[in-house]
């Protein structure tokens, strides 16, 4: 029995109204303007579209079981491969962190009731949705086998469904556009007054980051889309060498966007782990102005690298050299957040929770992603490795490794959160076990088949590299089920996990000061603004069972109530 | 703090909102609501730029390439046109400036004027595009591909009984059934309103049919001064016809020669058809503006919506701005 009942209500179990059963018709939650509710249906969306392209991944890793071909052929193999990538890249994983998760905590960790637009918000929705019905039209009517960059003049030339990709892909573009646009101004306008730029949660600086570069780069691809569906109608001669046209113009454009666009990938990724790091080990984050304009840095050096993308496309020899350089110069603000984390744990009292198991295995994985960045981006060697199954294990380090690993991290992170009850942590660090392990069977042999000349896209290969492949299509398998099993764990915590408090983890940004599921309006009192790294300022309240910032509690210490020890941190 | 402390604070919570009919939920004051708008519309204008960079970039590059098809092709279109539709956008941004003054103030009634005129500018400048467009096609300029303009070429007379009336060219009839049944829509529309006694909407939908009129006075203008100058512009054509047989021509086995030129009009069409496209979506907004200047909404706190639509058709005007000499004014 609490001795606080208001305080129950403020921090601890939503029971009663919260934002998931503040209206219960369909209708309520379709034409919702409340950015948890919009940021439930996008991870409802985006974690569809991660089954059907992780399908489409299986189907394609059990084809290369074999070299000489087992169950598809050639033309369907390339549809498989350009189907997945399609929809990983625009239906997954450019949403997935910023849409999803971002408009659930953003407007929280401001202590903001909404994000600045809310319809434009559920419009951004709503063109996800359209865009990726496109996507799925072209799969269903005549699919897609141009790879998913699109890459002219084949796309001028093939008669699959690529007037339906690229109209499904120019839509989801404006949906990221409008989402960046949302968070660019929310983060602007609706903090706090108190609030200053390095008070920030370092989430938010990287979902700032990220929104720049969806602000700047995303039109770039919509015109270029647009430019590629109007040569496909009417042959304008612009992309088209037949008509005097110039197809590498296209890969400058494509990449113009698609190089920024890895890193509207991963920047918020890295947030998620930022904050991951310092909560789970207890300890003010390490470097925290280094971390935050790191994110800034590698905002505005993505938009200088996207010629490393065509180093043997024949660009001249100077411009090549000088994408190189800068392509190294994106190591420094990487590394200078991976060892910012490291020293953050230094000495922090680490709970190896499965947040924290996704965080860790986030730093090994990204740092071979990133590592194996530079050798593609050293010219000599990149001659040898382009088009490879080098580049291929290299991108899926940076995509899978890092962004679905943090992902599933941030998921496991604020579920308590957005649904008020808590999962199976032993079988979530199963599935993050599962995860790193099926991911690492899977894409590390393809470094080694990758080096010896493995060509990528290709449906058959010669029997030296049979193994390789063998235990990469394994890895899928279990890299699959382990994603099956982290969801499962998940959404099985949804209707029967334990209830739980407003701050289940001791964490000290301002979302946790609500209850959880949070009410409609987010805070029914007012948000007490406090740094969001110091945790000595978090006191566990038996009575609730949550953690409170200790401006929330009366000054003489009632019993039941007591500061947690912190001579162990 | 104690659980008294938090139910005060829980109270006040609700009942901050009294400023007026506008201000969403999650806004605490007009200003940061009309910041975070001002910021938001700033940024979409960003990449509304970013968006036309594209065709820039190709213009710049296939200039670079085949300077000569740039000057001789620039021949093609008419400064006159060019030159009157830069006038109207000026002075609609003009009228769209002093709207926003208009709403500033709360001047409702002035600030509708405004944008209706702004909205007749707009409508007059796709009734002389559609002219330039309709010409061209009478002399198979298309983009590279479907280009087959030849000098010797004589354009056909008037195929459809309308066009033959009327001395105008098949292509503007073809163009104009659109606008003509969006002006008869809204005019029926405007009578009916008014038969049912609904002022607002009814003047609203008159303002749209005096809207889509604007068309009808830039088509029917410009299709006169095209009439007028026929037999001299043809001369014009052929001189200017210089055959294309300087300069590095990229891929020149595959590209008959005369037909390089449609390069120009690939990028002349993309630009001025995107152009076109964001006018036309000017109007939408420019429509919801005035509707909303007849209800009354604006007022000294609350002007937001007028001043962002104004912006974004600074940027089509802007856009315009440069598109015009970059075309026209080459040689």
């Amino acid at each position: 029995m609490s001795t606080n009942p208001q305080a129950a209500k403020l921090f601890g179990h939503a029971s009663g109204r919260n934002y998931l059963n503040e209206g219960k018709t369909i209708k309520s939650w379709l034409l919702t303007l409340d950015h948890k509710r919009i940021g439930v249906m996008y991870l409802i969306g985006v974690t569809t579209s991660l089954f059907l392209a992780g399908v489409f991944a299986l189907i394609l890793r059990s084809e290369l079981f074999t070299g000489t071909g087992w169950f598809l052929s050639e033309a369907m193999y390339n549809r498989m491969f350009t189907l997945h990538g399609a929809i990983m890249v625009f239906s997954f994983i450019i949403p997935s962190i910023p849409a999803a998760l971002g408009n659930f905590v953003l407007p929280m960790m401001l202590g903001a009731k909404d994000v600045a637009f809310p319809r434009l918000n559920l419009c951004s929705f709503y063109l996800w949705v359209f865009g990726t019905g496109f996507l799925l039209t072209a799969m269903i009517t005549n699919s897609l086998d141009t790879g998913w960059t699109f890459y002219t003049p084949y796309s001028i030339r093939t008669n699959t469904g690529v007037l339906y990709a690229t109209m499904g892909t120019f839509i989801l573009g404006f949906s990221s556009i409008f989402t960046g646009m949302n968070f660019l101004v929310t983060i602007n306008t609706m903090r706090p007054a108190a609030m200053t730029w390095f008070k920030m949660p370092l989430f938010l600086w990287s979902l700032y980051a990220t929104a720049i570069i969806q602000i700047l780069a995303t039109p770039i691809l919509a015109i270029t889309l647009l430019l590629l569906i109007a040569e496909r109608t009417m042959h304008i001669g612009i992309f088209d060498p037949a008509y005097g046209g110039d197809p590498v113009l296209f890969q400058h454009f494509f990449w113009f966007y698609s190089h920024p666009a890895v890193y509207i990938m991963i920047l918020p990724a890295m947030g998620i782990i930022s904050e991951l790091i310092a909560v789970y080990s207890h300890k003010k984050i390490f470097g925290y102005s280094f971390i935050a304009f790191s994110s800034v840095a590698i905002a505005l050096l993505g938009f200088l690298v996207w010629g490393h993308h065509m180093f043997t496309s024949g660009q001249s020899g100077v411009v090549t050299l000088i994408f190189s350089a800068i392509t190294f110069s994106v190591a420094i603000p990487s590394a200078v957040k991976v060892f910012n984390w490291l020293a953050t744990m230094y000495k922090g009292s680490i709970r190896l929770v499965t947040p924290m198991c996704y965080a860790l295995s986030f730093i090994f994985l990204f740092g071979i992603g990133g590592l194996t960045g530079l050798f593609l981006g050293t010219l000599s060697v990149d001659i040898h490795l382009h088009d490879t199954y080098y580049v291929v294990a290299h991108f899926h380090f940076v995509m899978v490794g890092g962004t679905l690993t943090a992902l599933l991290g941030g998921l496991y992170h604020w579920w308590p959160k957005m649904f008020g009850r808590m999962y199976n942590d032993f079988l979530g660090r199963v599935g993050c076990l599962l995860v790193f392990a099926g991911f690492n069977m899977t894409f590390f042999p393809q470094f080694v088949m990758g080096a010896r000349g493995m060509p990528r896209r290709y449906a058959r290969y010669d029997p030296e590299f049979q193994i390789f492949h063998q235990m990469s299509t394994i890895g899928a398998f279990v890299l699959g089920f382990g994603i099956l099993l982290a969801f499962g764990v998940l959404v099985y915590a949804v209707f029967r996990g334990r209830r739980v408090g407003g701050n289940p983890f001791g964490a000290a940004s301002l979302e946790w000061q609500s209850s959880s599921p949070p009410s409609y309006h987010n805070f029914e009192h007012k948000v007490v603004l406090n740094d969001p790294y110091d945790f000595s300022a978090m006191i566990w309240d038996e009575d609730i069972q949550t953690w409170i910032h200790r401006s929330f509690v009366t000054p003489e210490i009632p019993a039941g109530k007591k500061p947690v020890p912190t001579s162990d941190h | 703090m104690t659980a008294a402390d938090l139910t005060a604070a829980t109270d006040d919570h609700h009942d901050e909102h009294h400023h007026g009919p506008f201000i969403a939920h999650h806004f605490d004051t007009p200003m940061q609501q009309f910041d975070s708008g001002k910021l938001g519309i700033w940024l979409f204008l960003t990449t509304e730029i970013l968006f036309f960079s594209g065709l820039f970039c190709a213009y710049t590059l296939y200039r670079y390439h085949h300077p000569e098809i740039f000057v001789d092709a620039s021949e093609f279109l008419d400064k006159i046109l060019g030159g009157a539709n830069t006038i109207v956008l000026l002075f609609s941004s003009l009228t769209m400036a002093w709207a926003v003054r208009a709403a500033q103030l709360g001047q409702n009634k002035l600030a509708g004027r405004l944008i209706l005129v702004t909205m007749v500018c707009a409508a007059l400048f796709l009734g002389i595009k559609a002219v330039e467009y309709s010409h061209k096609w009478d002399l198979n300029i298309w983009v590279i591909s479907k280009y087959n303009f030849n000098a010797d070429f004589v354009p056909p007379a008037p195929e459809g009984a309308v066009a033959r009336a009327l001395g105008i060219s098949q292509w503007l009839v073809n163009l104009s059934i659109i606008p003509a049944i969006l002006f008869s829509g809204f005019l029926i529309g405007g009578f009916v309103y008014r038969g049912m006694g609904n002022k607002v909407v009814s003047s609203f939908f008159f303002g749209l049919a005096i809207m889509m009129s604007g068309y009808f006075l830039g088509a029917i203008a410009g299709q006169m001064y095209q009439n007028s100058i026929h037999e001299h512009h043809d001369a014009a054509h052929t001189a200017a016809h210089i055959p294309l047989d300087h300069g590095p021509a990229q891929a020149a086995d595959a590209v008959t020669r005369p037909q390089a030129i449609g390069i120009f009009f690939s990028i002349y069409y993309c630009m001025t058809g995107l152009h076109a496209i964001h006018v036309m979506a000017g109007m939408a907004f420019l429509s919801w503006l005035y509707y909303r200047s007849l209800r009354l909404h604006w007022r000294p706190d609350y002007f937001g919506p007028v001043d962002y639509v104004g912006l974004y058709w600074h940027v089509v005007d802007l856009i315009w701005i440069y598109l015009f000499p970059l075309l026209y004014l080459i040689k």
